[in-house]
Formats: C-alpha cells, sequence, structure tokens
C-alpha cells in the first residue's frame, strides 16, 4: 500500500512526511520527525507516556494515526521549554525530584501543561484526575502532585 | 490496510458498501487499540471527522444533536448540553483518562456495542435517538432499537451514525448517571445505572426513564423500575420498588469483576441513588 503525504504543523513548524496508512503519530513524531521526547509505553492509550496535544486538545499520540494529523497543530514536549529557559512545569518537576527513570516525564509535561492553560488554579484533586492517565512506577505521584501545583502557583504569580 | 477520509455520509457509505472487511474511525480509542492488540486488521479504515457536522453539537428542537465525531472533552465543556442532559454528559466524562476524553465519542462507545458501556444506558434513560446513514438516506432510530449483543449492533453493513439527538425537556427534568468500579476512575463498570425524571409543580415524577449497564448482553431500559418511581416523590417504598425491579431485570455474566448476585445487588442501589439525583436536579427536594 502506498504511503500518505501529510502537511501538518508540529511545534509551530510547518512539517511534511510520508507515512505508512496505519501508521501512528507516535511512530511518525519518534521515527519520521526524530521527535523521540514522546514514549510508547503501552502503545493502547494506557500510559499516558506519548502525550501530545493536537489542536490544543491533550491526547495520546499512540492511539492516532499519522494520516489524520493533516492540517492540524501538534504539540509536543520538545516545543515546550528549552534547555536553558525550561517551561515552570518542567523546572519544579525538577526542584521536587519528581521522575527517577524519566520514561513518563514528557507525557506529564504536556499533560500537565494542557492542564494550566486551561486551569490555572487546579485544586490537587483535580491535578490527580487530569493526570490519572500518566502512569509512573517510580515516584508514587505525590511528587509530580506538589510540582504541578507550585508551577501552577508561581505561574499565577503567587510565589516562586 | 487502506485509510480513506470520507468527505460525506454518502461518500462513506459507498466506502463501506463497495465491501471487504470496513472499519469507521472517529476517536479511534477502541477501534485503534482492538487493531493493535488483536491484530485485527481492516481492509480499509475510514475516517468519519472531516465529515461537515459530524463535529458539531447544535441545538434543534429544544435538544441537542451530538456529531458523531464530537469527543467527550467537548462535550463536557459546552454549558448549555451540560445543563440539560447532565446525566448523559457525566456518563460519557467517567470514560477514561484525559487523553481518551480528548477523542473518543459517544457515537464511537455506542458502535462499539460493550454491555458496559457508559453513555449508552444514559442515553436510554434520555430517550436518545442515533441518526442513522445508508444507501437510502437518513433515518432516525432509538438508541434502544440499535442494540443487539455484546460487541454488535443492529446497523446494516453499509449504514453509519451521523449524530446521536437528546431531545428537549421540560423545566422540571433531570438525569443522572453512576457506575461501581472497584477503583476511583479509570475502569469499566461493574454495574450502572441511568435515570431520567420528569416532576409536576408540586414534586410528584410524572415521567421516568430508568435503565441499567453491564447487568445484560446489551444495555437495558426497565419499564417496571420507571413504573415504580411515577406518582411518588421518591420516598423510600418507590425506591425499594425501583431496586427491586432492576434486580429482576438483570441477567449478569459472573466475572473476575464481579458476581452476578453482586451485579444484580449493585445495580438496584446505583438505580435508586442515581434517582435521587436526579430528583434533586429535577427541581425536586427529598
Amino acid at each position: 500500500m502506498s504511503k500518505i503525504h501529510v502537511s501538518t504543523q508540529v511545534n509551530g513548524d510547518a512539517v511534511e512526511f510520508l507515512c505508512a496508512q496505519d501508521e501512528t503519530l507516535l511512530d511518525v513524531l519518534r521515527d519520521r520527525l526524530n521527535l523521540t521526547g514522546a514514549k510508547e509505553g503501552c502503545g493502547t492509550g494506557d500510559c499516558g507516556a506519548c502525550s501530545v496535544t493536537i489542536n490544543g486538545r491533550l491526547v495520546a499520540s499512540c492511539l492516532v494515526l499519522g494520516a489524520e494529523v493533516a492540517g492540524r497543530a501538534i504539540e509536543t514536549v520538545e516545543g515546550i521549554g528549552t534547555a536553558d529557559a525550561l517551561h515552570p512545569v518542567q523546572r519544579h518537576l525538577l526542584e521536587h525530584a519528581a521522575l527517577q527513570c524519566g520514561i513518563c516525564t514528557p507525557g506529564i509535561i504536556v499533560a500537565a501543561k494542557a492542564l494550566l492553560v486551561e486551569n490555572p488554579a487546579p485544586s490537587e484533586e483535580e491535578v490527580r484526575y487530569w493526570l490519572a492517565g500518566n502512569l509512573c512506577r517510580c515516584t508514587g505521584y505525590d511528587k509530580i502532585i506538589r510540582a504541578v501545583l507550585s508551577a501552577a502557583a508561581e505561574m499565577r504569580g503567587e510565589s516562586a | 490496510m487502506r485509510y480513506v477520509v470520507a468527505k460525506s455520509s454518502r461518500d462513506a457509505v459507498a466506502l463501506l458498501k463497495a465491501g471487504g472487511d470496513v472499519r469507521l474511525l472517529a476517536g479511534g480509542t477502541d477501534v485503534l487499540v482492538q487493531m493493535k492488540l488483536h491484530e485485527d486488521r481492516p481492509d480499509t479504515l475510514i475516517d468519519i471527522k472531516r465529515i461537515d457536522g459530524y463535529g458539531a453539537i447544535s441545538l434543534e428542537a429544544g435538544g441537542y444533536r451530538i456529531g458523531a465525531a464530537v469527543s467527550g472533552a467537548e462535550m463536557g465543556e459546552h454549558g448549555p448540553l451540560k445543563a440539560l442532559w447532565p446525566g448523559v454528559v457525566e456518563a460519557m466524562a467517567l470514560i477514561g483518562s484525559t487523553q481518551v476524553q480528548g477523542r473518543a465519542t459517544m457515537v464511537g462507545n455506542l458502535c462499539n456495542g460493550s454491555p458496559a458501556a457508559d453513555s449508552v444506558p444514559a442515553m436510554l434513560a434520555a430517550g436518545a435517538t442515533a441518526r442513522v446513514e445508508g444507501a437510502g438516506g437518513a433515518r432516525d432510530v432509538l438508541v434502544l432499537d440499535l442494540l443487539d449483543r455484546p460487541g454488535k449492533t443492529r446497523l446494516g453493513k453499509a449504514e453509519l451514525i451521523s449524530s446521536v439527538f437528546l431531545p428537549a425537556r421540560p423545566a422540571r427534568a433531570g438525569d443522572a448517571y453512576l457506575r461501581f468500579i472497584p477503583r476511583t476512575e479509570m475502569d469499566i463498570a461493574v454495574a450502572s445505572a441511568g435515570v431520567s425524571l420528569e416532576l409536576d409543580a408540586g414534586g410528584a415524577v410524572v415521567g421516568a426513564k430508568v435503565a441499567l449497564g453491564a447487568v445484560a448482553p446489551t444495555a437495558v431500559l426497565v419499564p417496571d423500575a420507571a413504573a415504580a418511581l411515577v406518582g411518588s416523590r421518591l420516598g423510600a417504598e418507590a425506591l425499594q420498588a425501583c431496586a427491586a425491579a432492576c434486580a429482576a431485570a438483570c441477567d449478569p455474566i459472573d466475572d473476575k469483576r464481579g458476581t452476578v448476585e453482586f451485579r444484580t445487588h449493585v445495580a438496584g442501589v446505583l438505580a435508586a441513588r442515581a434517582a435521587k439525583i436526579a430528583y434533586t436536579r429535577a427541581g425536586g427536594s427529598l
């Protein structure tokens, strides 16, 4: 079966790629666009390690086909912060030591940023529910939740 | 596998009719998982998200038409829809994670055919109709009449659902959906209940629909449970009769997630509790 030509936008840049008809967006990002931040944990939408946004909407990129994103705007963890200027969510995750192996971290960053766009002042419960689809087997979650809450507070200008 | 974008309902029907193993793709949260886990590769996957109107929630005759490509997240963000049919919206919102909510659709939940589909009992209680597109054009069918058996609806081979319609309701009306799962969220219903009520000015129930999920091969409407509530103000006797009618309507499986006895009991408990929530939402005081 012939490959499909797709024009889309990734992290603000116009991007074109060829992909197989049944190739997932996650495989396109990692194998064709060399954006390896999104990880394949389960491949079935359960773990959240492959989280990205499409037109601002949080999704699991393993449950999206590359062919589906023509004309959409995708944001991956590579579009969030830089090594010199981390996004507050990234900085607070580091400061709270909210990661060990790091496999879930890119998905957590993308998901937490999407939450704070929608709800700049989430309660702890709201953060826990929002991130319930991002599994972490290292931290026990508590540090992640604290980090997101303190990043939210900083972004609201309440404390550093 | 061939990926095709349908441009219209007619286009999608023609692609379905062309035959082979053809599947429809909206949110993909079931079909793409099935392809991955079971290597169940259709010959053709038809993406229906770009068909005009499929992505819309529109006001129609005082009710809401919800397109087949509308995600759970979009339903949850639609204030007026949530105000009119909070039970349907909360049933849909219980499905999966934030990431799944960003893609999963109510029509997909219906067409996947799971007896435990959360949105289906809520749609039955709402008296929802589905618009079915086929070779002869569109027809409107009660969602109830589309249920067949686990994994299967009564849609024809060359038919698809373009939208679901939730009708208008009187001022004193409310609905609610509850499910039992052993965890806080992100699980499949062991038993569930959707209830919709209409009250008169004095707070007596004048119209009721009660539906159960995960306790039979399909979601079921339980007219006896609804009849037990009509005329009452949800006193203990009416709620008990409603729960008993629900238990009598159960025909569940026994599995690791719940025994027959447990599911049968809990279905009635959930229906009575959902009825109370629906009653309060309708403006009644308990």
